[in-house]
């Protein structure tokens, strides 16, 4: 009996021993395109593709890192892009939340039709509709600027749908007894309802900030002149343009990582509640 | 009897303001475009001169397009390869991850990360990494002995293999996340249960851990569809729908189709099919759930 006990925890211990080594092998596959692309970003354009391979360049290039800014506009894109992400956010939270009260907390003629109205173009993929959608904005003379990017991004389904899963979860009895205390609507939702919400507004906030930093094909279609263009999209040309000087494109898909790093590592407890949420809710 | 109504009016106007903002705009910029999207199927238009409305024509032009029929089965392709190892991979992370792990949360966040990292980026990394005559992965592999190696996104036969790989490696973490919240929510007692009876971890992760997880399972499933059916950007980036047709998926027919070659109607009946085909994917998924999703 002993015997077995120790036998069995020798297994254990053995088969603790392989989940990390998995781990820590999956965790270098996660990592080492990264680590890649900082030491490839550090180098001569000769080095870049020279074995057996240096993971710290022993002369760093650091001036990769000045040329990038030289060679394109890079600080352009970036504030372009930070513009369009800080209001893009912005709008879909005060709009979201706003929306997301009322069918969560009144009562009102046509609110389940216009809530299925809501949920279920959430499963329409915008790629459907986004060529009619250029059309309309092409006509109300919006294409190749930031509103249009601004406009389609901003009133999301979405946002509505997870605040407002949120916003049935708080007790109904408290927005009842601000009422009867002749509070008026606005009220309850500004200082009852918006200060509950910060968990859902922080999920919000990070998928949007994720997502619009990120986002590729809007701005692919959207904007022509080289000011107005977004950072994924200037790296896209950068790449095109500069396509044999490795060096480079790596140190300018470095920067463009950056902001996305120190968001998601400074509140990376709201990236994994978030995710967490949204699967569980479904 | 009158106050009432007065009052229903009023509450409806609040209610309403509260909408406004979002509604406007939702409904300008999102029902008008879907709706919009179903006649412009139906028109021939070049965007410049007037549009002619030719009946289900572009329909029968589509099915008879051999490109048509490269992207669609480029797309199945795609969705058939992520699906199924992206749910695999995320799930047995998410089982390693889940026990009581030394730096989990660091680990989390590492295998999380590329989710959340810009595609053109992870795109062009991918690509230099796999660069057929100059990469790391084909030099390793050359050092291992391999001949014939590969010329991944640069070959007909790899490059979609390569993009399915890169969309794996970059979207497991997510997944994992919602596996891991749905591992936490199994009650421990089940396992216990099982280890009196003397069922083993194997049998307790067929047994228990995976009926357990079918309500994840499910919305897994359905998210990593809906989503591989979008997929445009990583195949722009890396492959740009090549060599050839290759990686040319059904977004990227669209996209193709209206914004290079100006056939707006045409690239508006490639959306309805793709729209229709995730359609009825995802109600024959809702029909299923309740053969094989357990919620407890």
């Amino acid at each position: 009996m002993g015997q077995l006990h120790l036998r069995s925890r020798a297994v254990d211990a053995a088969g603790k021993g392989l989940i990390y080594f998995l781990l820590i092998a999956l965790a270098a596959l996660m990592i080492l395109p990264f680590v890649w692309m900082v030491s490839a970003s550090l180098k001569l354009e000769k080095d870049v593709f020279r074995y057996p391979f240096e993971w710290f360049p022993a002369t760093p290039i650091w001036q990769n890192y000045s040329d990038i800014w030289t060679k394109a506009p890079f600080l352009t894109y970036t504030i372009n892009t930070a513009y369009l992400t800080f209001v893009i956010t912005g709008l879909q939270l005060f709009t979201s939340s706003f929306a997301a009260y009322a069918f969560a907390k009144m009562d009102f003629r046509g609110k389940n039709i216009l809530f299925l109205g809501y949920i279920s173009t959430i499963a329409v993929p915008w790629q459907v509709y986004m060529v009619p959608q250029f059309i309309m904005m092409r006509h109300l003379g919006l294409s190749d600027t930031h509103l249009a990017l601004i406009l389609l991004q901003a009133f999301s389904a979405f946002g509505v749908f997870l605040m407002r899963q949120f916003y049935v979860s708080i007790p109904t009895e408290l927005v009842e007894a601000a009422r009867i205390d002749g509070m008026n609507e606005y009220g309850i939702w500004a200082k009852i309802i918006v200060p509950l919400s910060k968990p859902p507004m922080a999920t919000l906030t990070i998928f949007t900030l994720v997502f619009v930093w990120n986002d590729f094909m809007g701005p692919l279609i959207y904007i022509n002149s080289d000011h107005l263009k977004t950072i994924q999209l200037g790296l896209r040309m950068f790449i095109s343009q500069y396509s044999a000087e490795y060096a480079l494109i790596m140190a300018a898909s470095l920067v463009s990582l950056i902001p996305v790093f120190i968001v998601f590592f400074s509140l990376q407890r709201f990236f994994v509640e978030g995710v967490a949420s949204t699967g569980i809710k479904n | 009897m009158k106050t009432t109504r007065h009052r229903t009016l009023r509450n409806d106007l609040i209610a309403y303001s509260f909408l406004l903002p979002n509604l406007l705009g939702f409904v300008i910029f999102t029902m008008v475009p879907i709706v919009f999207s179903f006649f412009l199927a139906l028109m021939k238009w070049d965007g410049a001169n007037p549009a002619q409305f030719v009946g289900l024509d572009n329909f029968f032009r589509l099915f008879q397009d051999e490109g048509f029929q490269i992207s669609s089965f480029n797309t199945f392709y795609y969705v058939l390869g992520v699906v199924p190892l992206t749910l695999i991979a995320s799930l047995a992370l998410a089982v390693l991850l889940n026990g009581k792990i030394r730096g989990r949360n660091i680990f989390r966040s590492i295998m999380f990360f590329p989710y959340v990292a810009s595609l053109v980026a992870v795109a062009v990394v991918w690509n230099m990494l796999f660069h057929p005559t100059m990469g790391p992965v084909n030099f390793l592999l050359y050092s291992l002995g391999v001949e014939n190696l590969p010329g991944w996104s640069a070959s007909v036969d790899w490059a979609m293999p390569t993009v399915i790989m890169a969309t794996i490696w970059k979207g497991m973490g997510y997944y994992m996340i919602i596996y891991l919240a749905a591992l936490q929510g199994i009650p421990g007692y089940l396992y216990e249960a099982a280890e009196i009876d003397g069922a083993g971890k194997w049998k307790q992760f067929w047994k228990i851990t995976v009926p357990m997880l079918t309500p994840a399972t499910f919305f897994v499933v359905m998210m990593l569809t809906i989503n591989s059916f979008k997929v445009f950007d990583l195949i722009y980036v890396m492959t740009a729908g090549g060599p050839g047709r290759a990686t040319n998926v059904l977004v990227y027919a669209i996209y193709n189709a209206a914004f290079i070659e100006f056939k707006f109607g045409y690239s508006s009946a490639i959306a309805i099919v793709l729209f229709a085909i995730v359609l009825v994917i995802t109600l024959v998924q809702f029909r299923m759930e309740k053969k094989w999703v357990s919620y407890t």
